[in-house]
């Protein structure tokens, strides 16, 4: 495993997150990071205002002559509040605790109990926007307005509070601001859904053998292996094949890996026939569905390999 | 997607495997065990992905039945491949279409009108009757504060100056005129266009601040601290006039819109009050489980102070300025009044009682 992907495995267990079904099933979820978050939020705000604009707009041309203070206005101002304190509280209950810029972004907010996500707790998460989000913004953008001769200290603890309630989801380990913390809410990445065929599924396999030289035969026997030769890996390592033989079969870097990880499997296990070089990802998708079967066997049983430190 | 050529043993084990190696095609159960299922997985994905497209009713009534049926099916060939399989691609691809379905079995209902009328039919009054103690205290603090300007103001009339700001005060000082301050109270002048944008100006303020002494609460003292100002400046308005001898007049001016606004405040400084309470005397439970709880319930009280805020609204834009006499305002209020006690001390009380049944009898299973 190279050090980029070791880090990566390192980042998705720290965003992994463990919920309990109703059903008493564990699912795992990856968190959704501060910077998603932050996107769906400006993107949601944009289509706030576009809506507002479009809104106002359509209103003027449909009852025509607005001066300054009329009806319009006060209309304005109305429309204007309930979006902002109800846009997302109407989309995360219709759209299961997603909106546009979320869907856009691809996150959605779950119970973090695992329960159904209930209207309250939509609702008390989005009301508290207006402390967390609105009031910050506006004092740290128009302060003078909001506290008109405040005096200096008063603005600078005001502006340390502002800070540190933007800042929250960035300190706490399930990114969570303050709307999350009562409202019980996760904010999770939508996940994606790919089913591969199963590397041991001979059937889909058969035409695929080495693009570099080798010829394709008409079923050739599968490469044997007696238990002593399984009996060398574990779980870990027979997924960290997995990864390799799934890597993209055209690409080089495929071609050198399935080559380095051959010859090394080839020695460890001291296998007793020669195998040609052309015949390496075939030996190596024999070798994974039998060890697969050989593992997958021993954990019917109760003993379970982690890896291969562990005892036989 | 499996073709039925499968016939050839993909892994038998021929030559000279010395005693009993993996066996052959029956030995990789995980394999049999995906093509069994796999049927199941697709349609629940296919159904999934019409939910993302349209919504849970783009669905047909068929269609809505079979999902959570799915569901559970898909759930539980998650538990047998994470018990059986050690096909890594496999059970991630069940993890997250678990996760996806969960999210549309489990994701909010949809607030249909049922759940309107179930809100504004018991939940909001019960959700009030529960944390009746706080609203008590938010109601004190903020009499505390009128109390305390109104005795200020009167002892010495430049006090006035310290409570009320003077673009929020807009002429209405100690140095104004009796005949002004009392022209105000009755003034028709401004009713046309200006007053709708004035109303619902007005409305907005009053439901930002609300909101805030709501979410404030995290921090206790700064909502207790913003009901005690609401009062001061309601004490200082009520001192400048009971100076003039307007005092019955400034009362009909106010209360026939100010019992729902005050009532509403006060709800939001309880609900604020509550998320406090929760978070700093946790009690004997987890912090975060108490905040999670009662956070729900304050929600639920702050979305109906922000309703009250919308009625008083409606009820100044209407009403104030339109209706000069003084008994048919002091009529408005008292009916108000006694409407809003009616409604938070006494309905949907059946309901109520049912839903606590209920749930004991959940606890108790």
């Amino acid at each position: 495993m190279s050090q980029a992907t070791h880090y990566l495995h390192h980042v998705a267990d720290r965003r992994a997150r463990e919920i309990v079904t109703p059903e008493g099933v564990p699912i795992r979820f990856q968190l959704a990071g501060p910077g998603d978050r932050a996107g769906a939020f400006v993107l949601d705000v944009l289509f706030q205002i576009i809506a507002l604009v479009v809104f106002v707009v359509a209103a003027e041309w449909a009852i025509g002559g607005a001066g300054e203070d009329s009806w319009l206005t006060g209309f304005a101002l109305v429309i204007a509040f309930v979006m902002r304190e109800f846009y997302f509280v109407v989309f995360e209950t219709r759209w299961q605790g997603s909106t546009p810029g979320k869907r856009i972004v691809g996150i959605r907010v779950i119970d973090a109990r695992g329960g159904q996500l209930e209207a309250s707790a939509i609702l008390a998460r989005n009301l508290v926007r207006e402390v967390e989000t609105w009031l910050p913004l506006t004092l740290l953008i128009a302060g003078g307005d909001v506290w008109p001769g405040a005096p200096g200290w008063a603005r600078l603890v005001a502006m340390l509070w502002v800070i540190a309630l933007l800042l929250l989801p960035l300190f706490n380990k399930d990114h969570l601001r303050i709307g999350d913390m009562i409202g019980g809410t996760l904010v999770v990445m939508q996940p994606k859904t790919v089913l591969v065929p199963d590397l041991a599924d001979a059937t889909q396999f058969a035409p695929a053998l080495p693009a570099w030289g080798g010829k394709p035969q008409a079923g050739p026997a599968p490469w044997a292996f007696t238990e002593a030769h399984l009996d060398v890996y574990g779980i870990y390592e027979l997924q960290v094949l997995e990864g390799v033989l799934r890597t993209d079969v055209a690409s080089t870097a495929h071609h050198e890996a399935v080559t380095a990880v051959a010859e090394k499997i080839h020695a460890k296990i001291k296998y007793d026939q020669l195998v040609p070089q052309h015949e390496y990802e075939r030996f190596l998708r024999d070798f994974y569905t039998a060890l697969r079967a050989h593992l997958e066997k021993k954990m019917l049983f109760g003993q379970r390999r982690e890896d291969k430190f562990a005892k036989k | 997607m499996v073709s039925t050529t499968a016939k050839r043993a993909p892994t038998a084990l021929p030559g000279p495997g010395a005693g009993g190696a993996a066996g052959g095609a029956g030995a990789l159960r995980s394999l049999e065990f995906r093509r069994e299922r796999e049927a199941t997985w697709q349609e629940l994905e296919q159904l999934i992905e019409l939910v993302r497209q349209r919504s849970v009713r783009g669905l047909t009534a068929e269609q809505l039945a079979r999902l959570p049926h799915l569901y559970r099916a898909t759930l539980s060939s998650l538990s047998v491949a994470r018990a059986i399989s050690l096909d890594r691609a496999l059970t991630a691809y069940l993890e997250s279409l678990c996760g996806r379905a969960y999210f549309c079995v489990y994701g909010a209902r949809d607030p249909a009108r049922g759940v309107i009328a179930e809100y504004l039919g018991w939940r909001l009054p019960a959700a009030v009757r529960a944390v009746k103690w706080q609203v008590a205290v938010s109601a004190l603090v903020m009499l505390l504060g009128t109390l305390t300007a109104f005795f200020m103001v009167k002892d010495d009339l430049d006090a006035y100056y310290t409570f009320v700001g003077a673009d929020y005060a807009s002429g209405r000082n100690p140095a104004a005129p009796t005949a002004e301050l009392r022209a105000g109270l009755y003034d028709e002048s401004n009713m046309s266009a200006g007053l709708a944008t004035f109303a619902a100006s007005l409305f907005t303020h009053n439901a930002k601040i609300g909101i805030l002494a709501f979410a404030l609460g995290v921090a206790l003292v700064p909502t207790m601290l913003l009901m005690f100002m609401n009062g001061l400046l309601l004490g200082a308005f009520a001192a400048l006039y009971d100076a003039r001898g307007l005092s019955w007049d400034l009362w009909g001016w106010l209360l026939p819109h100010g019992v729902t606004e005050l009532f509403a405040v006060i709800l939001c400084g309880a609900a604020g009050l509550v998320v406090g309470q929760s978070w700093v005397f946790p009690g004997a439970r987890p912090r975060m489980d108490n905040l999670r709880e009662r956070g729900r319930l304050a929600g639920v009280v702050v979305l109906g102070a922000v309703l009250l805020l919308f009625v008083a609204g409606l009820i100044e834009g209407i009403f104030r300025q339109t209706v000069t006499n003084i008994e048919v305002r002091y009529a408005v209020a008292t009916s108000t009044a006694a409407f809003w006690i009616w409604y938070f001390g006494f309905c949907g009380r059946a309901r109520e009682r049912l839903d606590r049944a209920l749930r004991a009898g959940e606890g108790a299973r």
